[in-house]
């Protein structure tokens, strides 16, 4: 979570320099949702993810200096300059890819689900969808699908209250997410997704569950997007009282500080880990601003036809 | 009649605005066309609040003026914002649907060329389909390989679909007021890159006849063949080839379906050499669809083998270094006239 925070921190004040290319969507504030899941899952299990994915991606184990070199287009990028914020992929470690097209993450993840089960490796998948996404219509046939065929899959809706600058309230029909899922026929749970520990042992439930043969689930999580759909976004939807309200009220990293056994892990430890994560991240910039831009000749490999 | 200086953002919006208050059957439909519903303010509504007006702010100010029955924010799905707009099209309403970016296309594309481009041909003539699709296309943001896409061949594809590709703000407003009236559906590409570049623009509404080319330079040794913002890199080209003697003819067919054939044709009858710039695809896209044109009808007047300008046959690539490689510039335009003019 500290890891993520620093990284997206940190991005908003890069993206103001101006050198950071494309769009990029930040995550502070959903941290608890990524790391609850994925604390759950292994190397083999695989996850889908959105145009939102930094905080999937870290979470699921990806190289921090691959993924910010993948940010600034360079070839050191855990996609060699051709993916982006949109697209950070890592095989190596499940992470199938952000994804930059809305409810793109559901079909994939139950495609991996399909081949952990026939081919018998015990794997899991999750697919992260936003609220927005969730009404997509590939995400419900989805759900039904992986239903019908007993496939173990976890599907996360992370509803962080906005689908760009709509509200969810006005998106979604009936405010009940959790409930579309247990209409299809699979176990839901709507969980606090500011609070890692609860995100976390409804993704253990499922997780176990569906190692077990026991098929899908869906967790809905509510959490909040501390910055704006995308960076550049001047967020009229909100008023900056609001943002400030709830960085101050719903901030994952403070509510896990206030609930960690204290025996365990002291404040000093955890502040240890932020600095930790600051230094990392400082770092990752630092590189990823002096790597090289791929070769022109890429332009031309990974693609099976070139005329 | 007046003009002013407009961007193709305003151009856009202008015409959109006109059209509805002439018809009130013409409806816009799309994810945060007026964007700021609810959410955690219940009090926005009051407010009056259009936080986003698409997600490049084209459509802002017009549910300001004509309220939500008429700008219509949807959840994001958009097979059914294209199957309820096909619906409405097919039922009284002239509808205007925003899409974003045309890669998304490929979540409605059902509705689209199985639905709407077809009722006219298979209900024997009986309906309608006054449907306009608005959607970005082009590269050249980083935008990456999900939202870069000129899927225009694609559409221009499908029998029954009109497909217009506006290169100006001038162009931009005739060309969308003409599809608003159309009764067949219309997939309306806005270049991305455009949005920002100015043009004297008449105030008052006008059309501008699809499948009529526009000649943006006049010229007698090379025919340059290009769309939406590949207009703007031929013209830089043909500036740069006149200062060295080459006389080159920049036409613009502005709409890829219909095509104006004899537009392009009578061009390279006269010119005898031709480029083709295309930034929708390196095969089987509106390029070779225009050099078989020519190879069927024009042959003999060919002093040289026509030339195609495109991309590679790639997916457009992220990193800002490898996707100026990717996209036709002028540079690549002129090496192509020059080939030609001293074959
Ligand atoms: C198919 C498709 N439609 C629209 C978009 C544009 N878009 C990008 S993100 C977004 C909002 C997604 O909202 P949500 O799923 O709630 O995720 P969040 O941004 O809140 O994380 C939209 C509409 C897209 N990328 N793909």
């Amino acid at each position: 979570m500290s890891r993520i925070r620093a990284f997206e921190d940190r991005l908003h004040e890069e993206n103001a320099t101006g050198d950071i290319p494309g769009f990029i969507h930040l995550y502070s504030g959903q941290e608890a949702i990524a790391v609850g899941v994925c604390e759950n899952l292994r190397d083999t299990d695989h996850i889908g993810s959105t145009h939102r994915g930094h905080g999937h991606c870290i979470a699921k184990g990806c190289d921090i200096h691959g993924m910010m070199a993948e940010i600034f287009g360079k070839e050191d990028g855990l996609c060699h300059g051709k993916g982006g914020s949109m697209h950070i992929a890592d095989l190596s470690v499940g992470m199938l890819g952000a994804n930059a097209i809305v409810g793109g993450a559901p079909s994939l993840a139950i495609g991996a689900a399909l081949s952990a089960k026939i081919l018998g490796t015990d794997g899991v998948a999750v697919s992260f969808t936003g609220d927005g996404g969730s009404n997509q219509g590939t995400t419900l046939e989805a759900m039904n699908m992986a239903v019908v065929l007993k496939l173990p899959i976890v599907f996360v809706i992370e509803n962080n209250g906005y689908g760009e600058a709509t509200g969810t309230d006005y998106a979604v029909g009936a405010p009940d997410i959790a409930a579309r899922a247990a209409a299809f026929g699979m176990p839901a749970a709507k969980v606090d997704g500011t609070d890692f520990f609860a995100v976390h042992e409804a993704a253990r439930e499922a997780v176990e569950r569906a190692r077990a043969g026991g098929g899908p689930t869906t967790i809905e999580a509510r959490a909040h997007r501390f910055y704006g759909h995308f960076e550049g976004d001047a967020q009229l939807y909100r008023t900056p009282e609001q943002v400030a309200e709830l960085r101050r009220t719903q901030d994952p990293l403070v509510i896990f500080r206030a609930k960690v056994d204290r025996r365990k892990v002291s404040v000093k430890e955890l502040d240890e880990i932020d600095e930790e994560s600051r230094a990392l991240v400082d770092e990752a910039v630092g590189r990823a601003r002096a790597a090289a831009y791929p070769p022109i000749e890429h332009l031309l490999t990974d693609v099976y036809v070139s005329y | 009649m007046s003009t002013s200086k407009k961007t193709y953002r305003e151009a856009v919006k202008e015409a959109l605005a006109q059209e509805m208050r002439r018809d009130p059957a013409v409806v816009q439909i799309g994810e945060d066309l007026r964007g700021g519903h609810a959410g955690t303010n219940p009090d926005l509504e009051e407010k009056k609040i259009e936080a986003f007006g698409g997600v490049l702010g084209v459509t802002k100010g017009l549910w300001g003026e004509f309220g939500s029955d008429r700008v219509i924010d949807t959840p994001i799905t958009e097979s059914a914002i294209v199957g309820m707009a096909a619906g409405a099209a097919l039922t009284g309403l002239r509808p205007v649907a925003e899409l974003m970016f045309m890669d998304f296309f490929g979540v409605c594309y059902d509705a689209l060329y199985n639905q709407a481009a077809k009722f006219r041909y298979m209900f024997g003539g009986k309906a309608r389909t006054p449907l306009v699709l608005r959607g970005m296309i082009g590269a050249g943001f980083s935008a990456a390989a999900q939202h870069s896409q000129s899927p225009y061949h694609v559409f221009a594809s499908v029998p029954g679909l009109k497909v217009v590709v506006p290169s100006n703000a001038h162009d931009a407003k005739g060309l969308l007021i003409q599809a608003v009236r159309d009764d067949d559906p219309v997939v309306f590409c806005e270049h991305k890159t455009l949005y920002d570049t100015t043009d004297e623009v008449p105030d008052e509404p006008y059309t501008i006849p699809f499948g009529v080319a526009n000649y943006t330079r006049q010229g007698t040794d090379v025919t340059v063949v290009a769309l939406s913002a590949m207009v703007n890199a031929a013209n830089e080209a043909a500036d740069k080839l006149a200062a060295e003697g080459i006389s080159v003819e920049v036409v613009d067919p502005r709409t890829v379906s219909p095509l104006d054939e004899e537009g392009i044709l009578e061009s390279v009858a006269a010119t005898g050499r031709v480029v083709i710039v295309d930034e929708s695809a390196a095969r089987c896209g509106f390029g070779h669809d225009v050099a078989a044109l020519i190879a069927a009808k024009a042959l003999d007047s060919l002093r040289a083998p026509v030339e195609l300008v495109t991309p590679p046959h790639t997916p457009v690539p992220f990193s800002p270094v490898l996707e100026k490689a990717w996209l036709p510039d002028a540079a690549r335009i002129e090496t192509a006239v020059r080939k030609l003019v001293t074959a």
